[in-house]
């Protein structure tokens, strides 16, 4: 009798590489490599040979020379005496802000949305879907653009603001009034009241930034009273668990969170600086281009909705037995929404959001439809046009976008995986 | 003692229900009013629509047809006693009609890309229905008619007309007789569509074509001798060869003897929605393959194939699909051999296809993930090779979770085609508008080409979206 164990001994043969399963793929992989090296070689060739062409190296030099070109929107000090790596930094800074304010307006926005669309009123839940649908099936190029035109060419003149005495006298009204009495929209920009200190604690030059320490102080002072009320609430939780009886501490934190900041602020003489008409345009304020704003508007109101999606979505994926348990359990719906559903649904829509904030991210670059200079307007823009180093500025560029999507990614996916449901 | 009972011997008429539960009453009160909260909304939300229409339906209503310019629009307006609302001048649609669907295209040859777009549905019936005779039939005899009316609409000369006509009413006949061979004509669709809009002699379009031809021959002869991958590759040599050796001088000859030929048009000329469903469609079609191979990589056991594919797909995905543009247009330069110069909008297609498969591949990554690992075994077990079981088992599956994501990429795609502006080609949404502002008759309209470009997408869409819908229910098999 013959045993199967003994399997008959292979010897190797070159066959092999291309019929055995167990082979083939080392011989795929070594024919892909091939490949793969033989683009690279080509590539790297066609590459020189053009570079030789048209005369040029790949050289980096150029973003520590002279920009010799202005940016609107600078949350660094930027002159057109900068250097053109200043100006890189000044357009990722600007790429950031609006970022940050679109995924931020999208998010409060989408939530609301997305609730509302699931309202029982049959009314509210049809105009949300419409409002969905509208947004989201119109290239939102054309809302950027769309909502720049509105601004730049509905808005009123700044003279138009103008009251006179005259005018007083007569009883007549301006063309044209502001925005709760404080906030000025013209044709030319949106002048909004800054915040100012009488007294303030400077600034110190990091890095040829320089930072006002005002702020960064105030800041410290916020983040602290946070901590502090994280430390009463665990506290309060502690004594609960203890004794069962949970202590009042609504105005210990109102006290913690707003008093220190406020004590402080008065302390150094702070007030509101409103805009001003005067001469031609509003002066004082801080004013913003309207690129800047139709950008924000307009990237607000496009993800806006996919991010309500995801978070219909997500309450619609919690099934209603969750709901019933908790009824049953005598939870208010208020703190059925906050203790059962919400925590079980974030799971749901943290994803998509997070793809959501790598898409707005990735949008700003549209601003160039109306020459919002970010890092695409300047780096990969006036740059670019200025130094005619395509290669270099192109590859920089993409460079930093993929860092930034990365980072953005990363950070989400830390905060996912904290609101994960924790398996074993 | 008396009786007091008292006992009912008749049944009383059922009473109809308090006004409160029934009718238009209840309905208002459990959908508007249910609360305070609900009613606040309820009434916010109806001061919202109402100034919504009081804004917008007097300039809509009001809306001029007829007119040569801004200023006659404004005139007839002010003319019928509406100047204090104003109204809508959609004249400037009708006026630039042409050039918001075919940008600069000749207009003597307007006919071909109609009769491309006509086509493109007989080739997209075989996808949707495939071997279903009365759709297919159906779909190509309706298109046909719409072409016909369409291009008398666009003045067409009488030979055009006969000859679209004579093709569609053959195509509808093929559909009517034998449903299935109607896939040959989507698989020959791409090429007479791209001679139809580009022009040129059909002997160069035919060469191509033939090197495609060569490769499957040659695939399909040595498939069963040596496996897929090597066959395709063989394949691929033996087409390569035929284009870059043989096919110049062949074309070259029979160019000369039947010289058949469309005036060409150069691709600068290429605008408004045309491009937009040029490049569009395109994209589409060709992400969607190369996305499934690019997701198969990912999925891949081979450690080399898995991290190039990683590594394409993350990067495009994490660049904006603007700087991917812009290096169509100033690094392709670079990386071609030198003095190769192709046309932009070829560049854009290709960069366009690119990015968009790395989306559609993580999209079909999902599908993949989501199917179980039984279905994998399964199909080991019943000794299935490994293109075999994709093709049998797990695609179908994959596929059909993954369409809801597939087509909101598609939709994507379709809506950053309007994109292509910024790397100065003329899409209808910047390109177009941009010709009619700087036309004087036209100088100062802002909403109306807006409107109209908008309005156009929602439609394209909006449909796809219902669509996907329409698909999943159909295709959803799972007992629930």
């Amino acid at each position: 009798m013959t045993l199967a164990i003994d399997a008959p001994k292979d010897h190797f043969r070159l066959s092999m590489l291309v019929y055995d399963t167990r082979y083939r793929s080392y011989t795929i992989q070594f024919i892909v490599l091939l490949l793969f090296f033989a683009f690279l070689v080509w590539l790297t060739n066609n590459t020189i040979a053009n570079l030789a062409m048209r005369d040029k190296d790949i050289n980096f030099d150029f973003l520590f020379n002279r920009a010799g070109y202005d940016i609107d929107q600078q949350l660094i000090p930027y002159t057109n005496d900068s250097t053109h790596g200043r100006a890189l930094f000044v357009g990722l800074l600007n790429t950031l802000v609006v970022a940050f304010f679109g995924c931020l307006f999208a998010t409060i926005l989408g939530v609301f949305v997305g609730i509302l669309r699931l309202s029982k009123n049959w009314l509210v839940a049809r105009l949300m879907t419409v409002y969905i649908e509208v947004f989201r099936n119109v290239p939102l190029l054309l809302w950027i653009i769309l909502t720049f035109v509105v601004f730049s060419e509905t808005r009123p003149q700044p003279k138009d603001f103008r009251v006179t005495d005259e005018m007083i006298a007569a009883g007549q009204e301006p063309a044209a009034n502001m925005l709760f009495g404080v906030i000025a929209v013209t044709n030319r920009g949106s002048s909004f009241p800054a915040p100012l200190v009488d007294r303030p604690l400077g600034t110190v030059t990091i890095a040829t930034v320089p930072v006002n320490l005002t702020v960064v102080a105030t800041l410290a002072i916020l983040l602290a009273s946070i901590w502090g009320n994280i430390v009463l609430r665990r506290r309060a939780k502690a004594v609960q668990e203890a004794t069962g009886d949970r202590p009042v501490t609504w105005w210990k934190s109102l006290l913690i969170l707003f008093a220190p900041v406020i004590l402080f602020l008065a302390a150094l003489g702070f007030h509101w600086d409103y805009p001003a008409l005067k001469g031609f345009n509003f002066q004082g304020g801080i004013t913003v281009a309207h690129s800047f704003t139709a950008l924000v508007v307009a990237l607000t109101l496009y993800s806006a909705t996919y991010i309500a999606e995801a978070v219909r979505a997500g309450i619609m994926a919690i099934s209603r037995g969750q709901s019933e348990a908790s009824f049953a359990l005598g939870l208010r719906p208020g703190r059925t929404m906050s203790l059962i559903v919400l925590p079980q649904a974030l799971r749901v829509i943290i994803p998509p959001l997070i793809s959501q904030y790598l898409n707005i991210t990735k949008n700003t670059t549209l601003g160039m439809a109306i020459s919002y200079l970010d890092l695409k307007g300047t780096l990969g823009g006036i740059t670019l046009n200025q130094t005619g180093r395509e290669l270099e500025c192109m590859l920089l560029m993409m460079l930093i976008y993929l860092c930034l999507s990365l980072m953005i990614s990363a950070a989400m996916n830390v905060f996912n995986a904290a609101v994960k449901l924790k398996e074993r | 003692m008396a009786d007091i009972s008292f006992v009912r011997h008749q049944m009383l008429d059922p009473q109809a229900p308090p006004t409160s539960q029934s009718g238009v009453v209840k309905w208002l009160r459990e959908n508007l009013f249910s609360g305070p909260l609900n009613s606040v909304l309820t009434i916010l939300a109806l001061i919202s629509i109402y100034s919504l229409i009081k804004g917008a339906m007097p300039w809509l209503l009001n809306g001029v047809w007829n007119a040569n310019s801004l200023t006659e629009c404004r005139q007839i307006i002010a003319d019928s006693g509406a100047a204090e609302v104003g109204g809508a001048c959609w004249a400037m649609v009708r006026v630039r009609w042409n050039q918001f669907i075919y940008g600069l295209y000749p207009v003597a040859e307007y006919w071909r890309p109609t009769t491309a777009f006509a086509l493109m549905f007989v080739a997209l019936a075989p996808v949707l229905y495939y071997g279903l005779q009365r759709a297919n039939a159906l779909m190509a005899g309706i298109v046909g008619v719409l072409l016909v009316l369409a291009l008398w609409g666009l003045g067409t000369d009488g030979y055009h007309i006969a000859l679209s006509a004579a093709v569609m009413a053959g195509l509808t006949a093929l559909a009517w007789v034998a449903p299935k061979k109607l896939v040959w004509v989507t698989l020959a669709f791409p090429a007479v569509a791209y001679w139809l809009l580009w022009g040129g002699s059909v002997w160069g379009t035919v060469g191509a074509v033939a090197g495609f031809g060569l490769f499957a021959l040659v695939w399909s002869l040595t498939q069963r001798h040596v496996g897929v991958v090597v066959a395709a590759a063989i394949g691929l040599i033996a087409a390569v060869l035929w284009w870059s050796l043989v096919q110049s001088h062949i074309t070259g000859v029979l160019a000369q003897w039947f010289p058949i030929e469309l005036r060409y048009v150069r691709s600068d000329d290429f605008g408004g929605f045309l491009l937009a469903f040029v490049i569009g469609i395109t994209a589409i079609s060709a992400s969607l393959p190369i996305g499934i191979l690019l997701a198969l990589g990912r999925q891949s056991n081979m450690l080399l194939v898995k991290t190039l594919s990683v590594s394409f797909i993350e990067f495009f995905r994490g660049v904006p699909l603007i700087t991917v543009l812009f290096s169509a247009n100033f690094m392709l330069l670079y990386f071609l051999p030198p003095r190769t110069n192709f046309d932009l909008i070829l560049r854009v297609i290709i960069v366009v296809i690119i990015f968009a498969s790395a989306y559609i591949a993580e999209v079909v990554r999902g599908g993949l993930a989501a199917l179980p690992r039984g279905q994998y075994e399964a199909a080991d077990a019943l000794g299935l090779d490994y293109w075999q079981a994709q093709r049998l088992i797990i695609m179908p599956q994959a596929l059909k979770i993954s369409i809801p994501g597939i087509v909101s990429s598609f939709i994507g795609l379709f809506k950053d085609t309007t994109l292509v502006a910024l790397v100065g080609l003329m899409d209808p949404l910047q390109g177009v508008r941009k010709i009619v502002l700087s036309d004087t008759a036209w100088r100062g309209i802002y909403w109306e080409p807006f409107i109209f470009v908008g309005v156009i997408f929602f439609v394209v869409c909006f449909s796809m979206s219902r669509y996907s819908m329409y698909l999943e229910r159909k295709l959803k098999t799972d007992h629930r």
